[in-house]
């Protein structure tokens, strides 16, 4: 089975996210970028379904040219394949510009199975699947904690409020995954050096034949009016633990009058 | 006329949700609040958004909005908004409210806003904020074009109120379509929470990845008891498996606003800030002094978890002994 596995590259968890105020969006450009630790897991999911079950796993981003570090991760985890969707007429798209970008791509693709990740760890709107499945007419499902395939049927263990569901569809589909799905692999050295001469296939906006009214800062549905910080909470007391910390925490209760 | 403001009603374990009420209370403060409840649901439901605000409540209690997943919903809800064309539609930021919302938004090519906390209606348009990044910024959106305008609030955003009001139903078909009929329920699984709920807790003592195994919650499960409270734990933990998710604080958990809040081994994560930082008061317990937890913190304790929890624990009990 060929899976297709949405990965998106963000600024790197040690960094501290900034907001520009003048485009009123992440700042992206010049920070160091990782693969979404999120999407590890569903690259990871799709390469132990292909390893499986055979076929090929593609990795698919769309990000600005900082993103190439962690499309060279995911070749060098497994992936047989990359495509990059890299315009700068794409910065600024909203959710649905973003997929509909990515359904653009996809449908150049045969495929069996889309899988992304339930939300990145960036931005954390978790609806860009769902409109991506929307587009491609794929079954949703959704927020996997486990993914059996049998045949043409794939089965789903979905994270639920009150515990999980047995979810299941016909092949094709799109599912999400849940970030405690898999513990990701780590590149060997091997697939790192395999990974830098692997070609990246890249797409612009035309290519996929979309237009300012779609993608980009024009197309977005969403407009950002303002970003701001909201009122600061009052600056508490900090203290270093000399032995007496769980003390003075119950001083703390104490005159709280929790105690 | 009034705006015309839709909620999209869940029901889960057989109940409406509360957010669903707190999304109608909204709703009716702000315009003419109307909403959809599909599927099955439990007796007195229909009453029961009348109550909280539901002017008109578009119902069908077809079983197949229960056994597949999203796409009947979906189907159903765009013919309704192309019919009534409302001028907002809400949904909870819960499992089935992105999916329902997230495939609307694609179906009808409207634009969407994710993670609301509050909004108001300006000029045939809404203007939105958003707790951005775990609360370190607020944003404020708007969806540009014309269209039914989709939010996804945060639980807890507003308060549910109850209201005088009689409710028009008006019964809506399910799609027959088999095509609306690809994502099947097969089965609901129930895991059962241990403990006190986090929700209307009083006192909450959560703990992160920094206490290093599942059997460490056992020490936050003594302090919760001895302060009357109960336990959470971070998406981190919960992804691990170390406890269930219904303990998960968070964005994509449960939005808690206790008197007391103490986080063990918790970083402060945007992630987890996100579902914490209106707590009454906080207090933080983690070995980094650099630790984004502190900047929120009332107190915060630069320690070992594992020494300053239990000595915590033997001074409480020391105290009320007294």
């Amino acid at each position: 089975m060929n899976i297709i596995i949405c990965a998106k590259v963000i600024p790197a968890s040690s960094v501290t996210i900034e907001i520009d105020p003048a485009t009123k969006c992440m700042v992206r450009k010049g920070v160091p970028h990782e693969l979404d630790p999120a999407a590890a897991c569903a690259l990871e999911e799709g390469l132990r379904l292909t390893e499986k079950h055979g076929g090929a796993a593609t990795v698919l981003t769309m990000g600005i040219n900082d993103a190439t570090i962690g499309i060279r991760n995911a070749l060098a985890m497994g992936a047989a394949n990359a495509i990059h969707i890299l315009d700068d007429a794409l910065a600024g798209s909203d959710a649905l510009g973003t997929a509909k970008a990515l359904a653009a791509a996809i449908k150049k693709e045969t495929f069996d199975l889309v899988i992304c990740a339930a939300e990145s760890s960036d931005s954390y709107s978790g609806i860009v699947p769902g409109q991506l499945a929307q587009l491609l007419g794929l079954a949703p499902l959704t927020f996997a904690k486990e993914i059996g395939v049998d045949g043409k049927k794939i089965t789903i263990k979905r994270q639920s409020e009150s515990g999980y569901d047995i979810v299941e569809a016909e092949l094709p589909a799109l599912v999400t995954v849940t970030s405690g799905i898999n513990e990701p692999r780590y590149p060997q050295l091997k697939g790192i050096m395999a990974a830098k001469k692997k070609e990246i296939k890249k797409y612009t906006a035309a290519d996929l034949g979309l237009g300012a009214d779609q993608v980009g800062s024009a197309g977005a549905k969403e407009k950002v009016l303002s970003v701001g910080r909201p009122p600061a909470r009052q600056a508490g007391r900090i203290v270093t633990d000399e032995g007496e910390g769980g003390k003075q925490i119950a001083d703390f209760l104490a005159e709280m009058k929790v105690l | 006329m009034a705006d015309l403001i839709w909620v999209y009603a869940e029901v889960i374990e057989d109940k409406i949700t509360p957010t669903t009420l707190e999304l109608l209370s909204k709703a009716s403060e702000l315009g003419t609040a109307e909403a959809v409840l599909l599927g099955p649901a439990p007796d007195g439901a229909v009453q029961m958004l009348a109550d909280y605000g539901a002017s008109k409540i578009y119902r069908s209690a077809d079983p197949v909005f229960r056994d597949y997943l999203t796409l009947p919903a979906v189907e159903t809800l765009a013919s309704l908004i192309r019919k009534h064309r409302p001028a907002v539609m809400l949904f909870a930021s819960s499992y089935g409210g992105r999916d329902v919302a997230a495939a609307l938004s694609a179906l009808l090519d409207l634009g969407a806003i994710t993670d609301v906390g509050d909004f108001v209606l300006k000029e045939g348009s809404v203007e939105a904020t958003i707790p951005a990044l775990g609360g370190s910024y607020q944003n404020a959106s708007t969806l540009a074009g014309g269209g039914t305008k989709i939010l996804l609030v945060r639980q807890k955003s507003f308060e549910a109120k109850t209201r005088a009001q009689t409710a028009a139903v008006e019964e809506v078909t399910a799609p027959a379509d088999s095509a609306f009929r690809k994502v099947r329920v097969a089965e609901r699984v129930t895991v059962k929470q241990e403990g006190p709920q986090l929700e209307g807790a009083n006192v909450i003592v959560a703990g992160g990845r920094g206490l290093k195994a599942a059997e460490h919650f056992e020490m936050l499960r003594q302090l919760a008891e001895i302060l009357g409270g109960a336990v959470g734990a971070t998406r981190a933990v919960v992804d691990a498996g170390w406890v269930p998710y219904s303990l998960q604080v968070g964005q994509t958990g449960k939005t808690v606003k206790p008197n007391l809040y103490i986080a063990c081994g918790i970083s402060g994560a945007v992630q987890h800030l996100a579902g914490m930082k209106s707590s009454k008061t906080i207090i933080a317990i983690n070995k980094d002094p650099e630790a984004p937890i502190f900047q929120f913190a009332d107190l915060g304790v630069v320690g070992d978890v594992f020494k300053v929890v239990p000595q915590l624990i033997e001074e409480i009990k020391k105290r009320k002994g007294a």
